[in-house]
């Protein structure tokens, strides 16, 4: 990666996410502190407090308020930012299909963790993909400087497809591990992303609007096709900004899905996240072995790439599908009964088998990935296996 | 508003064309009306403050008009007027 005036600074996840923020500037931040996420918050009032920024920042009584807080400073043309985990997403929860139906651009960034019972601090899906269906974008990061850049992309993302954004990344494993991470300058990050057009503003008196009216059989199902279309029409405007961004920055990410070692690799895992790092060391270990293995790591779970991942896994034999959520459907976790639902369209579909691991921040080894790595070798080989599994679960 | 289909509304769920309470009658249901009796009325503006609905409209200092769609009959005016100058009427 090579980017143009970058500054190297070692930062958390957190830290990082903070710093971006600091740099966007928003007009409003509404946040009630929560583990792992709080740093980001505790670290961007110190900004505030210093004059760093300009924001109007908030300290609610919950998360409720917070994502309240946000969607009233949002439908009044505010740039809004937030940050929560677990819990506290969860509380969240009515208030995310409020923000993204009244189409509120408010970036929230996520350290995912595990959601109670048994309480659990660390890190893993469950809480995001408990709200994959309430109509915001999704990005899951692989590492603290992917967080940094994805959470100034996800402003421009979601102010120019009108949805509200979540920017993920994995408790403690990325919120607080400390790695090299290269920013932009201020006037790189403001110049990107330019001020808000927002579709409607509350707050102006000439043009009175009513927001959140009552909607029953007449208009609801209109409204939710309507915004249906704007997260179709969002992956366009993933696509452009991440280009966009990659050419202006000299930086490579990905904009739905990342490759490694695909190009001549007999068969694939997939996965999100701070796993993704995990898998590509020990590909690069298995390959020196001989065995020709790659990875698709999917950055954006909302909207789901489904033509994207279908192109790329058209062909080959087997699959490993890497999830770090249970969904209690007895089927597999989210991420692999997407993927298989993606692939139902192709005449010849590749044998998959899904992987649960690493819930309540249950450490994944490379020694783990060596065996998911085996075990999609073996249904490569034709071996029958069952649906999905558990790795580096006690008594499997 | 005549949407004939679900690419012809506002983004958001938001209404444009504000104010639309005046097209919503929300006092068609009542059983009962008030009759204003202008020779005894003193324009103390007792019934414009305490009408929970705003049906009483006042010009110049003085009860103009009583906006019947959108009063409920609740009595609340004639209830608090000192001079009498309001009668609950039974409607049919």
């Amino acid at each position: 990666m090579r980017i143009k005036n970058f500054i190297k600074h070692a930062l958390t996840g957190n830290e990082a996410a903070a710093y971006a923020m600091k740099q966007i500037n928003p007009d409003v931040v509404a946040a009630y502190p929560i583990t792992p996420a709080t740093e980001i918050v505790q670290i961007f009032s110190k900004y505030v407090a210093d004059g760093e920024v300009d924001t109007e920042f908030v300290p609610v009584e919950s998360e409720h308020s917070a994502m309240s807080v946000c969607i009233g400073a949002s439908a009044a043309g505010a740039r809004v930012m937030t940050a929560t985990a677990s819990q506290g997403l969860a509380l969240m929860h009515e208030m995310l299909y409020i923000a993204s139906g009244l189409r509120l651009p408010i970036v929230m960034v996520v350290g995912n963790r595990a959601l109670s019972a048994p309480i659990n601090i660390h890190g893993d899906h469950s809480d995001t993909m408990g709200s994959r269906d309430s109509g915001w974008i999704q990005f899951y990061c692989e590492n603290a400087n992917e967080v940094y850049h994805t959470t100034i992309m996800a402003v421009k993302i979601a102010e120019r497809a009108n949805l509200p954004c979540m920017v993920c990344m994995d408790g403690f494993i990325i919120t607080h591990g400390m790695e090299v991470v290269e920013t932009l300058s201020d006037e790189d990050v403001r110049e990107f992303l330019g001020k808000r057009e927002p579709l409607y503003n509350l707050l102006d008196v000439k043009n009175p609007i009513t927001v959140g009216p009552l909607d029953l059989f007449d208009f609801y199902f209109e409204h939710k096709r309507s915004q249906a279309e704007a997260m179709l029409k969002s992956k366009r405007v993933i696509a452009e900004v991440v280009r966009d961004y990659n050419t202006r920055f000299g930086t490579d990410f990905p904009d739905f899905v990342e490759e490694y070692e695909t190009k001549d690799a007999d068969f694939l895992i997939i996965s999100m996240s701070s796993a993704a790092g995990t898998i590509k060391e020990a590909i690069d270990i298995k390959r020196e072995e001989g065995i020709k293995v790659g990875l698709l790591r999917v950055k954006t779970f909302r909207p789901f790439p489904y033509e994207i991942l279908r192109e790329k896994i058209k062909g080959f034999k087997a699959i490993g599908i890497m999830d770090r959520a249970e969904s209690f459907s007895t089927m597999g976790g989210p991420l692999s009964i997407e993927i298989k639902a993606s692939l139902y369209p192709l005449e010849k579909r590749p044998s998959a088998i899904d992987f649960i691991f690493g819930l309540g921040g249950r450490e994944f080894t490379l020694e783990d990935a060596f065996k998911v790595i085996e075990i999609t070798k073996k249904l490569y080989e034709g071996e029958k296996l069952p649906e999905f599994m558990y790795i580096g679960l006690k008594g499997e | 508003m005549n949407f004939k289909s679900w690419r012809d509304l506002p983004e958001g769920g938001i209404i444009k064309n504000v104010p639309t309470s005046i097209y919503f009658k929300t006092g068609d249901w009542k059983s009962k009306q008030p009759k204003f009796i202008k020779e005894k009325c003193t324009n103390c503006l007792l019934c414009w403050l305490y009408c929970p609905d705003c049906v009483i409209e006042v010009k110049d200092g003085k009860i103009y008009e009583f906006h019947f769609d959108f009063c409920k009959g609740c009595g609340i005016c004639s209830e608090v007027c000192p001079a009498g100058a309001i009668k609950m009427e039974d409607l049919r």
